[in-house]
């Protein structure tokens, strides 16, 4: 395998663009489901994708370890595996490390992964007076920009976990052995990848904490979003649009508190003819989010799946440039780039819709009615 | 004393086309065109001659064109014609050499080495024929965050946000002031800022009562001379705008000569007929950031907070700091005019020499705020420059909120920027306080022109944006993706912002 840095982007671009098929599923009693129909789902949609990476983020799969950060890791070779190792064992409490299990399958030039159960290293935590969760993402983010690619957590959510590559969807579950796992939500990306050469690091699901997403689009928005973010003190590393969705919502949903209803009337406001002829309350409400929040609009074709412990939402841009389609059947909400996808794996679904442009649909797990609003990344100058 | 400076221009008549129907000799305001009587025909005074076109355009024989002079010194690349002929006025004068409009000196326009972007393939691009593209732009401050109470299931709204001023298109019309230019001027001006949705700045001399009732689209502007303010003028503004510096003079004030102040405008100004209305360099009253944010104050507490305050400023070496500290000092909107910004009067050594491109005090200004984090707490509005739909988009992809434009309108309304606003002769009865001339200048018919070129300057703005794939205005502020620069060195590149051409 070459050195990722090299690979990744040596154009210099800031962004990935890609083409792409999206799949989601949420059992919303919180009951784990196997591989099958997720991987026939989405690759049921192999022409949206080019083979160039595949991805999958499963929620539930750790039930044995739910309290402890599932770390997955992708090295170039052996001395950043050792690098790594030494810098997590300073952090953290690595209570069970493994290499990731995987069989002979048709995915391209795989690097060395490994996974790792840990907790933080408590008098570290609270020798810095950060929230643990915060204390997970420096690491992180410090291990993967120091790393420059020859080494790269990708995954670092609790009972959750993301495998990707490059290599068709099911050919990259069939390397990763995803038919030992189970899950109450899974997340599925075929990656169409037009500017950059497959990366493993750069296929979907992106995902730091508990939080996933997957993206099918371009934000031409991603200059002004990324310097908005930046003001509020976020860093964008990962030379992806992609990453500017996690911290969008990080900002509205975890740090300003607005409902979620409301965060898709930021990221993909109504027109202004529309808000004018509003009811005088809810106009000056949106009045007030578009102008203070513009900065977030998300301009440009996207339908995106973000996940996070217990919850799944859909958004599709406002005037809806890429396809996303919703379907329910029982407890079970599906988001996919085609309808088809959805019916090959249920065919009565109890309802089905395209969303419109700028809808948002959430699948929250009942268990999870007080979901907890987990963090990103908001470490100021750090 | 002899003059020894040549002719700038010749005026070159044909006399074959040539009916002798003297319209040239009524038209012109400098006294070019005369009538020889004992040979029937007409000639010209060449060396008076300040080619401002008019007598070209009102021709109706099409007998005549203005030419420069080509009898011109020996070739000297740094002794030029400008050069030489501006020490022998001077030494003729014993003054400071006047000039109007703005900068006229080559290597200064970077919106001409600044390419934008466009769609193809991996996101399609948008017909503002077919599909909504929004420009509406409100400048004024905004919060850092919006508070919002739940209250039985519904969201309040908790948080208040400060006045605002709401642009249909994110273009408005710049300070010009009553006196600098006509009363038919402002009037349609204003007349153009209702119909499109905007504002127009009425400048630092005071605001004839016939525009009180256009206060919904007016900017009044309190300078450091304080011509015409009083509470019912800054009340009538539907924002307040303090001029600290012009692009086209930075570090000195206004300068309306006594010729040009009559009745009328001495009235406005509240000053004495036919004194010299000289606005001082600085506003005595701040000396300091400090001193600006006791003004801001002042003129919020004297509206009852109820209007955006705006600091203008010239574009000089340290204009990044300097908009931090205004960013800080309760204004709502920072104005920013760069180097070729116009005026009615200024020394030329000072118009030619003195500030920075807008290009790059827009993009300090910008990153400054945005690492200090209160670039939304402030609007940035680009002044000086602005000659085309493609520089307003250039100018947000930047990191400006909206631009002013005085010299685009002027020539809309007939200006040829022949630099002789100074003389108050101005031949299009722009830049005249004198009442016949003015009557040339026919409010309705200017406010069209104004009109026209906004309503086209916006369609080309949406035309843009849905080349980039971009349906909201919002998307293109400070998004320096969508520009790359050519031919433009790396430290130019680097206070940019900005990639290459090609990368």
């Amino acid at each position: 395998m070459r050195l990722l840095s090299q690979v990744n982007n040596p154009y210099g671009d800031d962004k990935n663009i890609d083409g792409c098929a999206l799949f989601g599923m949420i059992n919303v009693e919180g009951t784990r489901f196997p591989f099958k129909d997720p991987i026939r789902a989405i690759s049921n949609m192999r022409e949206r994708g080019n083979g160039l990476g595949g991805g999958f983020a499963i929620y539930g799969i750790y039930p044995d370890h739910r309290e402890l950060y599932a770390f997955h890791v992708m090295y170039l070779n052996r001395q950043a595996k050792r690098r790594v190792e030494k810098s997590l064992k300073e952090k953290f409490r690595v209570v069970l490390s493994e290499e990731l299990p995987t069989k002979e399958a048709k995915v391209w030039n795989p690097p060395l992964i490994w996974r790792y159960f840990i907790e933080p290293n408590r008098s570290k935590v609270n020798e810095e007076k950060i929230a643990e969760d915060d204390y997970v993402v420096k690491n992180v983010m410090h291990i993967n920009v120091s790393e420059n690619g020859r080494a790269l957590i990708f995954s670092s959510g609790k009972n959750m976990g993301v495998f990707k590559g490059v290599g068709y969807p099911e050919d990259i579950a069939e390397y990763f052995c995803l038919e030992e796992y189970e899950g109450y939500m899974w997340v599925c990306h075929s990656r169409y990848p037009t500017n950059t050469p497959g990366w493993w690091g750069g296929a979907h699901p992106f995902s730091l904490l508990d939080w996933a997403v997957a993206h099918n689009g371009e934000l031409s928005s991603y200059g002004t979003n990324r310097r908005f973010l930046e003001t509020y003190g976020y860093k964008c590393t990962m030379q992806t649009d992609t990453e500017v969705f996690t911290y969008a919502f990080d900002l509205l949903v975890r740090r300003h508190k607005i409902p979620l209803e409301l965060v898709s009337k930021i990221l993909t406001p109504p027109f202004w003819d529309e808000i004018d002829c509003m009811p005088q309350k809810q106009k000056q409400l949106l009045t007030a989010l578009r102008q203070t929040y513009s900065g977030l609009l998300m301009n440009g074709p996207f339908s995106v799946i973000v996940a996070q412990q217990g919850q799944m939402i859909g958004l599709t841009d406002r005037i809806k440039l890429r396809p996303l389609t919703a379907g329910v059947k029982g407890d079970f909400l599906y988001l996919s780039s085609e309808e088809a996808a959805i019916r090959v794996v249920q065919p009565t679904l109890d309802k089905v819709w395209n969303l419109t442009g700028g809808e948002m649909v959430v699948g929250t797990v009942k268990a999870h009615a007080f979901v907890r609003l987990q963090l990103v990344t908001t470490l100021l100058g750090n | 004393m002899k003059t020894y400076h040549l002719p700038e221009y010749i005026v070159k008549r044909n006399v074959k086309r040539c009916n002798k129907c003297k319209l040239c000799i009524e038209q012109c305001t400098y006294g070019v065109h005369y009538y020889d009587e004992k040979e029937d025909c007409l000639l010209s005074r060449d060396e008076d001659c300040v080619n401002c076109q008019r007598c070209v355009v009102f021709c109706p024989k099409h007998a005549i064109i203005i030419k420069k002079n080509p009898l011109s010194y020996r070739k000297n690349y740094h002794w030029t014609n400008e050069a030489i002929t501006t020490v022998k006025k001077q030494a003729e004068t014993g003054s400071a050499i006047l000039t109007g409009m703005g900068c006229d000196k080559p290597n200064l326009t970077y919106w001409d080495k600044l390419l934008l972007n466009a769609s193809q393939v991996t996101n399609p691009s948008i017909d503002p024929l077919r599909e909504p593209i929004e420009i509406r732009t409100y400048l004024g401050k905004k919060s850092k965050q919006v508070e919002l109470a739940l209250n039985g299931g519904e969201v309040v709204l908790e948080t208040r946000l400060a006045p605002q001023l709401c642009l249909e298109t994110p273009i408005m019309f710049a300070a010009m002031s009553y006196g600098a230019v006509s009363l038919n001027v402002h009037e349609a001006l204003a007349r153009a800022a209702v119909e499109c949705g905007t504002y127009f700045n009425c400048g630092e001399g005071g605001l004839h009562p016939s525009l009180y009732r256009y206060e919904g689209h007016l900017i009044v502007q309190v300078a450091s001379g304080r011509f015409g303010v009083h509470p019912e003028y800054l009340n009538a503004g539907a924002a307040i705008e303090i001029k600290i510096g012009q692009g086209a003079k930075p570090g000195i004030g206004g300068h309306l000569p006594g010729e040009k102040v009559g009745e009328e405008i001495a009235k406005m100004r509240m000053i004495p007929v036919g004194t010299d209305a000289l606005s001082p360099a600085p506003h005595h009253d701040i000396y300091s950031i400090e001193d600006l944010k006791q003004l801001v104050y002042a003129l919020k507490e004297a509206t009852g907070y109820a209007k955006p305050v705006a600091v203008k400023i010239a574009a000089v070496h340290n204009v990044a700091a300097i908009a931090s500290g205004i960013a800080r000092s309760g204004a709502d909107i920072i104005v920013i005019d760069g180097v070729r910004g116009a005026t009615g009067a200024a020394p030329k050594v000072i118009r030619d020499n003195i500030g920075i491109p807008i290009e790059f005090a827009l993009a300090v200004v910008d990153e400054r705020l945005r690492n200090e984090g209160v670039r939304n707490e402030v609007s940035i509005v680009a002044s000086g420059s602005i000659r085309s739909s493609a520089d307003v988009v250039k100018a947000i992809a930047l990191g400006a909120d909206a631009v002013y434009i005085g010299t685009a309108a002027l020539v809309a309304m007939g200006c040829t920027l022949c630099q002789r606003c100074y003389t108050g002769k101005c031949p299009w009865g722009i830049a005249t306080a004198d009442h016949e001339i003015s009557k040339r200048l026919n409010p309705e018919d200017a406010s069209r022109r104004l009109i026209n070129l906004l309503n086209a300057w916006s369609i080309e703005i949406k035309e843009m944006l849905g080349g980039m794939g971009i349906n909201s205005i919002e998307s293109l502020r400070g998004n320096r993706e969508q520009l790359r620069g050519i031919g433009l060195s790396e430290s130019e590149l680097k206070i940019l912002n900005i990639k290459p051409a090609g990368e």
